[in-house]
């Protein structure tokens, strides 16, 4: 698969964005802003970073994304498609019935998927999983885990960031969404995570933090994570919630409720 | 019957662990700080790098198995039956069940049987939480031999699969030699009055109970139900057919166990008089595990009155 360079990368970002709007758009329902805010991140790793082919998704060695926060499945779906595991007019069957697009990630229907999630908070161990397999095998795949601020909510995120630090994972690069927004508000007002990068780095992770929206910045903090040995790696990234549409940035609103054909409209004009 | 005990079904498990790990490089096992208990800390010595203590933490302990388990890795995952049936039941729902993983939780300590450690030990509900999961084999092994055959036969199966072993020495009933297979029931005794269907440490207490039973001039069936899921039909009906009077007995919450489960399955296909030894919707407490049985209503005694019960019923139960 060719990749693409970095200059090239926010093109294609905004693509993406496009079809997370149509796509949500013609479904009715599913989570925009959560959608948006990844969709820089996830460009980068499937265009600019990643090892892995789509003409083979089950090769042993290609680089797993584990999309922790299963709601973002819609910018997954995106860029799947658009890297090529599956026909872009696929993106319009998002949450019919019969569709391998399921609401949330449903790894036996769609090549590509790594893991069914959907119940936030599980994610980084399935990956600690695919890291402590790779390390059995003696294979060098990296495996990256998409998660929530949200999701840190929950006490399994915390088991699961003890359990890599003391198990020396390496390997495994956790990606934090961090938006600021879960569905009912604000972090800080329903259970406020802060310090998220001190609470990293007390569990004895390697940890940075940079602006999700700069490629150069997502890259090169990739670029590091890789070389980490003998810990986990997280990369906490501040974004906004519903980047690149101005009437869905920061407006929770989009948490969890599609566009209109009316602001869909809009966000395409925004989006052009 | 002579009382020949043999040892805990735990300690079968932690046998044929190592024995399944020199065969088969794929297979890894992961312990919530319970590995001296579940057994499983020989297979930790045995292959250090294969096996996972991942310390008090089963969501996550089940969560890591499903990535071994994408991975290609065929995961033991073991803690006490409550801690990981209850704790962990959403990552096995999720991270498990619904993607259809080839994951097998072995969880000790099922039953009251676990005895003096009282009701936060004892798991009385773990098989209706995983018989109601999509896929799931849910499996009960009586002894040492059953236990070793069917953890043997859970590799073979791909899929995920839930087995319960016990604490307490348990009195032998098998032999080397005895088939074991995924949704068979063994019949142990057949009689033509009344059919004592029975898991677990309730077979012996059901074959204690045939024999009294005889002694009053009455016959019995007696069924060794190791698979609790999916249920052995072939046999239940058979046997239905032929007594029309069954007694299923359980280690467990009368709700959502073996009981309901062969309970709908003729009621469906062969309605027939029942009853059912089972833990009557309470917690049970510390105590020997022959005084819990006794006082929680699993003894062979209990068996008894309820075989007589079920027969005083039969005949007025119309097909």
């Amino acid at each position: 698969m060719k990749k693409l360079s970095l200059e090239e990368l926010p093109s294609k970002a905004k693509e993406i964005r496009r079809d997370i709007i149509r796509m949500l758009a013609e479904a009715g329902s599913g989570h925009p802003g959560g959608s948006l805010s990844a969709a820089d991140i996830l460009t980068a790793l499937y265009f600019h970073v990643m090892n892995h082919d789509p003409e083979r998704p089950k090769w042993p060695d290609r680089d797993r994304v584990i999309l922790s926060k299963g709601h973002g499945a819609p910018v997954l779906y995106a860029v799947l498609a658009h890297v090529g595991y599956f026909d872009r007019e696929m993106l319009g069957t998002l949450r019919k019935l019969g569709s391998p697009l399921q609401g949330h990630p449903d790894v036996r229907r769609l090549p590509g998927l790594e893991a069914s999630t959907g119940s936030l908070g599980q994610g980084l161990s399935i990956g600690i999983g695919h890291a402590l397999a790779r390390r059995l095998d003696k294979r060098s795949y990296y495996t990256y885990v998409l998660m929530s601020d949200g999701e840190t909510n929950e006490g399994q995120t915390w088991e699961a960031a003890s359990a890599a630090a003391h198990h020396r994972v390496d390997h495994l690069i956790a990606i934090l969404d961090y938006n600021k927004f879960q569905l009912d508000d604000a972090v800080h007002k329903i259970c406020d995570m802060e310090p998220m990068v001190g609470k990293w780095q007390n569990f004895n992770w390697h940890v940075q933090e940079i602006d999700g929206h700069n490629f150069r910045q997502i890259v090169a903090a990739i670029r590091e994570a890789q070389e980490v040995r003998g810990k986990p790696s997280m990369i906490v990234a501040h974004t906004i919630k519903g980047k690149g549409v101005s009437f869905m940035e920061n407006n929770n609103h989009f948490h969890g409720v599609a566009p209109t054909q009316e602001e869909a409209e809009r966000a395409l004009q925004e989006l052009a | 019957m002579d009382k020949k005990l043999g040892p805990a079904t735990r300690d079968a498990y932690g046998e044929t662990l190592i024995e399944l790990g020199t065969q088969d490089p794929n297979i890894v096992v992961l312990d919530a700080d319970l590995s001296k208990s579940t057994k499983t800390a020989g297979f930790g010595e045995k292959f250090p790098d294969r096996f996972f203590n991942m310390g008090i933490q089963e969501a996550d302990m089940v969560g890591v198995a499903s990535g071994l388990a994408l991975a290609g890795k065929i995961p033991f995952v073991s803690s006490f039956a409550c801690f990981v049936a209850c704790k962990a039941y959403d990552q096995l729902r999720m991270s498990v069940a619904f993607p259809e993983l080839n994951v097998k939780i072995v969880a000790s300590h099922g039953g009251i049987s676990v005895g003096e450690d009282g009701a936060s030990q004892q798991s009385i509900e773990d098989f209706a939480l995983m018989t109601s999961l999509p896929g799931f084999v849910v499996l009960n092994p009586c002894d040492t031999f059953a236990t070793k055959a069917l953890v043997r036969e859970a590799v073979r199966h791909k899929g995920p699969v839930y087995i319960r072993t016990g604490r307490p020495k348990a009195p032998l009933l098998h032999n080397e030699k005895t088939l074991f297979k995924i949704g068979k029931g063994m019949r142990l005794k057949e009689g033509k009055d009344v059919t004592l269907v029975a898991t677990g440490l309730l077979v012996f207490e059901a074959l204690l109970a045939e024999e009294k039973l005889r002694a009053e001039g009455i016959e019995s069936s007696v069924v060794d139900l190791h698979t609790i899921k999916p249920l052995d039909r072939e046999l239940l009906l058979e046997e239905a057919r032929r007594t029309h009077a069954f007694v299923v007995c359980e280690e467990h919450q009368i709700w959502g166990g073996l009981g309901s489960a062969v309970a709908r399955l003729l009621v469906q296909e062969s309605p027939i008089a029942m009853e059912f030894i089972a833990i009557q919707d309470t917690y049970a407490e510390s105590g020997k595990p022959e005084e819990l049985f006794q006082k929680y209503g699993l003894s062979a005694s209990h068996i008894v009155n309820a075989a007589k019960r079920v027969l005083a019923k039969k005949g007025r139960v119309t097909v």
